[in-house]
Order: C-alpha cells, then structure tokens, then sequence
C-alpha cells in the first residue's frame, strides 16, 4: 500500500478547484434565454383558496407566465404520493394525504408554493409573485406536535377524522408493561427531540432546458443521487424517465435533504418544457427555510423498568413525530424503521414495546436528517440510562457496562430482526473513559469553580445503523492509456468520494493516484443501478462495488495477459498492477492498451477494460457504526450560557479508508449534534401557525465559537464482518452521540441544583430558569 | 448608474441598476461565480470578499458602492502562477472543507485574519469567524487551517 492508498490520510482532489474559486454549484449556470422563477408562497398555516388572481402579476413589466397549479394538473402534472405503507396492529392503513404541487384548493402550511411566476430577471419574476392575489378564507390550524395528537385537536385534514396517520406498535405492550409495574426500579423520562432547520449552505436551486427535438428535459439541481431523482421527478411529470437528464454539479450539502419531490424543482422541469425555454429558480435562504424539509421533531415518553442489580428488565417507549403537513417519503419511516429498528441502542434488553404516532400538523413536512430516526432514538436511551443511574444510585458509566451488549455476546440479533455483526461497545466506553481522563475530572472541577463556572462531565454511547438502500452500482474503465475512470453510482456532496476511489484504485490496480479520474452526478453517465450518497452507505455499498468492478478488472487482465504472454489463465499472479507468469511481467497499463486492440485479444473476448458491478446487499449485511463520546462543559450560572471545554469521541467506523475523510465527518456530525442540543430551535407561533425562526437572524446556527477541539479517535479491532472492506458507516455517528454526551454533561454540572434534564435547545433562558426554579424549589 | 473598479487586477466599468447587489454584480454580470450567496440576511459569510484590503461581505453592499474600489474575489487569491495563498494551502493540509461551498467567504475572513492578527491563537480566530457559517466541517479543520497560516504570518 504506497502513500496514496487505504487507509492513508491524502489530502482530497476535489479541493484545488473547490479553494480557488472554480466549484460549479448549480446557482453558478445560466443559459442565454433562460426566464427566471418565483413562487408565491401561503402567508397563511392554514386556508382555503376561493380564487388565484394573476392579472397584476401578468402587468409587471418583465413578466412573462404565471401557471397555477391547475395549469401544471392540465400540463400532466401528478400530485405527490407518499411511498411509505405503515399499518397498525389491526391492519388499517396509515392515511397519506394526496399532495398537489401548487395546490388550487387549500394550503396547508406557511411557504406552501401556491403560484409560479416567470420573468425575464429575478427582480421582474419576484415583483410578478409579489402581487399574486389570492382570496384566502383562513382555518384553523394546528403547529404543535403534542397537541396535534390529542382527540380534542383540530383536524387539519377532515377526510381522516384524526392527525394521527396511523398507530403503530411493534406488539402489544401487557407483558411489558405487567414487567415494569413490578420492577424493583422504575425510570419515566419525557423528552421534546426539537424541530430543526438543516440549512445546508447552498440554497437549493433549479435549472431546467429543452430540447425539443429529442423532447429531453434536462434537470441541474443539488440531489444526493440523480438516478432515484430522475425516477421522482419523471413520475411527477407523468413521463419516461429517458425522458428526463438529471445532472446535479458540485452540491453545498446534503445532510438528507436533497433528493426529495420538492414541487419547486418540479414546476421548474414542467415550466421548461411547457414554455420551451430554459427556467432557472434560485431559492433564497428563507425561501428554503420554509420549503426543504425539517428534520426530527418528536415528543418521546419513556419508562424502563430495572432489577436490584441496575439491569434493565422492560422498556416502553412511545414517540409522537410531527410528519408536517404532508408525509414525505421518509417522515414516519424515522422513527418507525430508522429508530425503531435500533431501539433499544446498544443495550442487551429483550423486552420492549414501541408505538409510534406520526402526526400531521400544518408545517413543513419533516424527512431524513443526518441520522434520520437514529440520533432520536439513541437519545432515549441515553437519558434513560442517566435517569437510571440516578435511580439505582449507580454512576452513569456502571449502569452502561451492566446493560451494554457485552463482546461475549456478539454477533447480536436483535428483537428487530437485525445482527449486529461487531462491537465492542462496552470496551470501547471503557477506553474513551481513559481517553478523556473521566477519573481526573474533580480535580478540574474545583479549578472550574474557583471561576465560577460549574463544570460538568457528560457520557453517551450509542449505536447507528448505516446502509440504506440495499443496492448500488460503480463502473471503474481503464483506457488506452492506462487512465482510470470511476463512474459512481453513489453522490459525492462534500464527502471526498473522488478522493477516497481513487485510493482504492490505486490500491486494487495499481494506477497512479493523479491518473484516476472521476464522474458522478449525471442520468447521461452514472451507472444505471446508481442510488447515491445518504444513510453513511458509500463506503459500503460505493466501496464493495468498486472492490468487485476493479475485481473484475483483474479477472479479465489476466486473460489478456495470459494471451499476450501466452500462458495459461490460471497461471496468471496480478498484484499491484502487474501480472506475472514466472518472470515474465506486464503492466495493467499495457493490458489496458492490448484490451483496446481485438487484434491483441484472445477469441471471444470483448475489447476494453471497462467493468460495472451491481452490489445487492444481503438483508443481514448492515453496518452498526457505534462509539462513545464524552463531553465536558462549564456553566455559567448567572447567565446560564455554557461552553464546550473538552470533547473526546471514540468512534467505530470498522476499517477507515481516508483518517483526515473520517475525522472530518465526526467532526460535522458533532457540530451538528451540538447545534441541536445547544442552539438550533426551529419554532412555530402556535397561535399563527408562522414560523417564527424564518432566516440566520433568528434560527441559531452553531458557529465556530460554540465549539471545542474535538478530539476523535477510532477504534482499529472492530472491522465490519460483513462486507468485502471492513467499513461501517462513518457520516452520523457525530450527530448520535453528542446530543445526549452534552445534555449528560450540562445537568452534571447542574446536579447542585438537583436539576435532571432539560429540554434541548439548551438555551441561557432554558438554562437560566431551571436554575432560578430549583433554587425557588430548594429554598422553599 | 456607471462604477468603475479593480477586480482581481483588472480595472473596468460597467453600468448597474443601482439596487443591484454586489455579490450579484460579481456572480451574475462579471461571472465570477467563486463568491458564494447562502443567506439573505448577512449571516452566513459565503460571500465574503476582499474591498479595499478588508474582508466585506458582498451581500451587503449594493455595487455602486464599490465604485473606485479595488476589490479581490476568490478567483484572485492565488497567484497568477497557480500559487496557492498560505491560508489556502492550509486549508488543503487540515481538511477546512467538505462540500466547498462557504470556502470562499472562509478563505476570504481567513486571508483577512492572518493580515491583521498573525500568532492568534484558538479562541481569538473562533471569535473572528462569527461571521461565518458551516455546515460541514464542525469549523474544526477550519481553525486549524487558519491557526497554522497565522502561526506562520508571525514566524515570517
């Protein structure tokens, strides 16, 4: 392995060109003629549409169509249906509300898009919107995730008879709930997982062209696959997908967000070919504040019942998730399948009852997060374990080792149906205990005190399910020069894959590191069976079918090598891109040149090095990244603000492929972890139904000085038994183990106040109160 | 209305609608599309540029502003010969981006930085880049990138 290959630190391709100025983010294209859109959004939570007024905006000069949605029903426009069935323990269906790209009848929550204008500027499309007329007859609306689940809520879609999509419990709860009533130890947490906004920092964008000789449209949007894109929006479109070109650039982001039936993007791709001209939609940050999907936004109440022994005996768990007001492909998923999948976490406990009620509010509708089901979950159980501690007067870190699925017992099928192939969890919160010197922090403590900060130390472990779809596809061709090309099925939106292929290349076929080029992003090119980049897969699903192309490769070079050397195939040795016949030799850049002469070739064989592989993971061969994080914070408790000071992350991602890749994903995923537990608060008047934190102005993005140093540290004997690489999931870890580590931390440093959880975000306000209500308690 | 101005070492004049924005002037009318636009209210930094050897954020400026200005973009950092700028060059070592987009404004604020506080240490340089959001990186590669050119600024 030379200094370009696995496992070694490299410093990324992609990042001359990202540095200097020459990234090519979709908002960057233009095309001569293009028109410009804008969408009329609902100022209102909740009404209905009497009549859409468009001859103002039809005056402004500039302005050149304005299409409602009735103009895109008649253009072939299908509405968006939820592909998700979730039945309860009856058998009914959940019930998922039709959704219409730019509804005629009713909008149901603030920023709805309702009408499209196109100008020939942006100031000309935008002064068409602004005077859209539209006769709003309000209704009542509901924002509040709890409320919206009690029988007395207002209904905000009357053909069901209730918010609630469906109920749905993983079995009965008696025999769990007979074993908690008579546990020796009983713990009962109620935990709000806040709404956030994922503001990625490109805002999303949509360009389209057509081509009318060919009837193509061709799509620019950021995505985190185009293929599953193409397939969306074409359906949308009622066209064959040949008929759609996906192609997304660099993309600012993704965090699970992209890919989605955005009804933006698609009467962006309808506008093109009805006008027969390119259209181009650049959102603005507030715009997208309220049109990408938000993500978590759950309301968890949980009891565990323990022994003597501080061993957990049952678990019930109940989560209400606020869907918005439409379900996307993926908001009940999360807590059902994403959470529930993973509950209870890393712990050895068989008993459990689960029920989830997915609630339709009238607020943008929520979908995959970073983490998407599995920091939400991991949260439960971490402050459940804390409050168990508390309980069985263990320390948090002794109520762990009692109840972590000990090594011993790996591999470990869950109640879920899912084998955890390997981890150490119990040794590795062993080893991060060492790491973060937990045994020296009451030394530290005092030194915080004599400042007048409380210092507190906080714990979580955790373990995530990474792989998501169960198929991807990769094409490695070598030309007649010896150069390589990947062409990936995955989507690379700032996690280096350019740069981590080509080491794997360079180490399966030897070619040069700066010979490796790479493709993604394209319907025209990406492999056919390509899905793209979310759930932490690539390594896995991106990396095997790049081990098994370049396999394949091998296998047909030692044909053409056998020919040339005229020897027998099975005596062919490659290694490190050469292949041998006793001491005879041949470089695979001279295969690869043979490969483009049939006259070179053996009978039968296509000319060419040029090989796809289709990975289909098997059902059981998922990867369970998992670690430890420990956080130290000191409070101020005059003011209640609190300041990371120490952060120590032992993460098991099996094999890693590129450390500095690696570190940076923790990095990411903590930060974002933290801005979830510290200062991220997305917050809807409950009165209007507005979204009271509409921009940067008022919704608090982490910035540099909320955080510390990070330091990461892998574990190196925990490899993934169940893929060709070793790898496990490395991108959402961060945003599984920091929220609780930080929440553990600050009530630590707050237990003179007797104070045992607050709710995240944990504000100075939230913080201050609940100092200045235990001290009205205690005095009392 | 008429500017004139230096961009990147190149001096010329335009006419611009006054309400335009110079962070559109340079991406839409002067196609220099490295300056970056993530927000509408002046929080993000993405769009950070150098106007007359300070950092400014080109969102907040209308163009016409700019007249008689000399300004530097991103495409303007390195040097002609394809040299990197030293903040750029670090960000290369300490993995100071991901998804690249609010790189420009970082590189910006940090070029700005190491100019004005060389040797500044941690905390100083996190205070400095309040003015810049990332999504990506948790800002740790950032700093680090930045620390080392500043270090380096004062050794030199």
């Amino acid at each position: 392995m030379g200094q370009y290959g696995i496992g070694q630190p490299v410093r990324r391709k992609e990042d001359v060109r990202l540095l200097t100025g020459k990234g090519r983010y979709t908002d960057d294209i233009h095309f001569d003629g293009q028109l410009w859109a804008a969408f009329f959004r609902s100022p209102h939570a909740h009404a209905k549409i009497n009549a859409i007024h468009s001859q103002a905006a039809l005056s402004v000069p500039g302005v050149r169509h304005v299409f409602t949605g009735d103009d895109l029903r008649q253009g072939g426009m299908k509405p968006i249906v939820a592909d998700i069935n979730f039945t309860d323990r009856a058998g009914n269906k959940m019930f998922k509300p039709l959704r219409h790209i730019l509804p005629s009848d009713r909008a149901c929550y603030v920023g709805e898009p309702l009408v499209m204008v196109l100008g020939d500027s942006p100031e000309a499309a935008r002064a068409g919107a602004e005077v859209i007329d539209i006769d709003f007859e309000t209704l009542p609306n509901v924002t509040s995730t709890a409320k919206a689940a009690s029988p007395h809520a207002y209904v905000i879609h009357p053909e069901h008879g209730s918010n609630v999509a469906v109920h749905w419990e993983n079995s009965a709860s008696d025999e769990v709930d007979a074993l908690i009533a008579a546990a020796p130890h009983k713990v009962k947490i109620h935990l709000v997982n806040n709404r956030l906004i994922v503001a990625p920092m490109e805002p999303r964008c949509a360009v389209a062209t057509y081509d009318e000789t060919q009837d193509l449209i061709t799509l620019y949007s950021p995505t985190q696959g185009v293929r599953p894109a193409q397939v969306s929006f074409a359906g949308l479109l009622g066209i064959d997908k040949k008929k759609l070109r996906v192609i997304s650039l660099d993309v600012g982001g993704g965090f699970g967000i992209r890919s989605k039936r955005y009804p933006e993007t698609a009467a962006v791709a309808w506008a093109a070919k009805q006008i027969k001209r390119p259209v181009k939609w650049r959102g603005d940050r507030s715009e997208t504040f309220v049109s990408d999907h938000h993500g978590r936004d759950q309301v968890n109440d949980a009891i565990m019942g323990l022994d003597q022994n501080g061993r957990v005996i049952a678990l019930r768990v109940e989560t209400i998730v606020n869907v918005g007001a439409y379900s996307g492909d993926n908001g009940p998923r999360l807590p059902i399948d994403g959470g529930g999948r993973i509950i209870p976490c890393g712990y050895d406990i068989e008993k459990f009852y689960f029920s989830v009620k997915p609630v339709y509010t009238n607020t943008v509708p929520t979908d995959t997060y970073r983490g998407a089901g599995r920091p939400e979950a991991n949260f439960i159980m971490e402050r459940l374990m804390d409050a168990a501690a508390q309980e069985c007067g263990l320390t948090r870190d002794e109520i762990r080792r009692r109840n972590l699925i000990p090594l011993s017992k790996m591999p470990y099928r869950t109640q879920m149906n899912f084998v955890y192939d390997s981890g150490d969890f119990i040794g590795t919160m062993d080893k991060t205990l060492e790491l973060a010197d937990w045994n020296g922090f009451a030394v530290r403590r005092k030194e915080s005190e004599k400042r007048g900060k409380l210092r507190g130390i906080g714990l979580a472990s955790f373990v995530e399910q990474a792989g998501g779809r169960p198929t991807e596809e990769m094409r490695v061709k070598i030309d007649a020069n010896g150069r390589a090309t990947v062409f990936a099925g995955t989507f690379s939106h700032g996690q280096g894959h350019e740069t981590v292929y080509a080491q794997m290349v360079n180490d399966y076929l030897g070619i040069d590191f700066d010979e490796i080029d790479f493709v993604q992003g394209d319907t025209d090119t990406t492999p056919p069976g390509g899905v793209g980049t979310f759930g932490s897969r690539s390594s896995m699903m991106g990396g095997v079918a790049i081990r098994r192309s370049c396999g394949q490769i091998i296998v047909k070079g030692k044909k053409i090598a056998a020919h040339l050397l005229q020897a027998d195939p099975d005596t062919v040795i490659y290694e490190n891109g050469l292949f041998r016949v006793g001491v005879s030799s041949i470089t695979i850049q001279e295969v690869a040149r043979a490969a483009s002469d049939p006259a070179k070739l053996p009978e039968g064989l296509k000319p060419g090095l040029d090989e796809s592989n289709l990975f289909e993971r098997e059902p059981d061969m998922n990867n369970f990244p998992n670690g430890c994080h420990i956080c130290e914070v000191e409070v101020d408790p005059d003011l209640g603000t609190i300041q990371i000071v120490k952060y120590t992350a032992l993460d098991d991602c099996g094999v890693v492929l590129n450390p500095l890749i690696v570190h940076g994903q923790v990095y990411g995923g903590v930060a974002q972890g933290i801005g979830q537990a510290l200062t991220e608060d997305a917050v809807y008047d409950e009165e209007s139904g507005q979204l009271l934190t509409g921009s940067f102005m008022d919704y608090g993005m982490p910035r540099a000085h909320h955080l510390s140093m990070i330091e990461a540290h892998f574990t190196d004997d925990q490899p993934c038994k169940t893929n060709d690489l070793g790898v496990k999931g490395a991108g959402e870890a961060g945003a599984c183990g920091a929220p609780p580590a930080f929440v553990s931390a600050v009530c630590d440093a707050l237990s003179p106040y007797g104070i045992q959880h607050i709710d995240m975000p944990l504000t100075p306000e939230r913080v201050w109160s609940a100092i200045a209500q235990a001290k009205a308690h205690q005095a009392a | 209305m008429n500017i004139t101005l230096t961009v990147n070492g190149q001096t010329l004049t335009r006419d611009v609608a006054p309400y335009l924005l110079l962070a559109d002037f340079l991406r839409d009318e002067l196609r220099l599309t490295g300056t970056h636009v993530g927000c509408d209210t002046t929080q993000c930094g993405c769009c950070i540029i150098h106007l007359n050897e300070k950092a400014v954020k080109s969102c907040t400026m209308l163009a016409v502003q700019a007249d008689g200005a000399q300004l530097t973009t991103i495409e303007g950092l390195a040097r002609a010969d394809g040299t990197l700028h030293p903040v750029q060059e670090a960000f290369r070592d300490h993995h100071g981006l991901q998804c690249g987009f609010c790189t420009p404004g970082m590189v910006m604020m940090g070029a700005d930085i190491v100019r004005r506080l060389p040797g500044a240490d941690e905390e100083t340089i996190r205070h400095q880049l309040e003015g810049n959001i990332c999504r990506c990186t948790g800002y740790q590669g950032i700093v680090e990138a930045i620390m080392d050119a500043s270090s380096q600024a004062k050794a030199s």
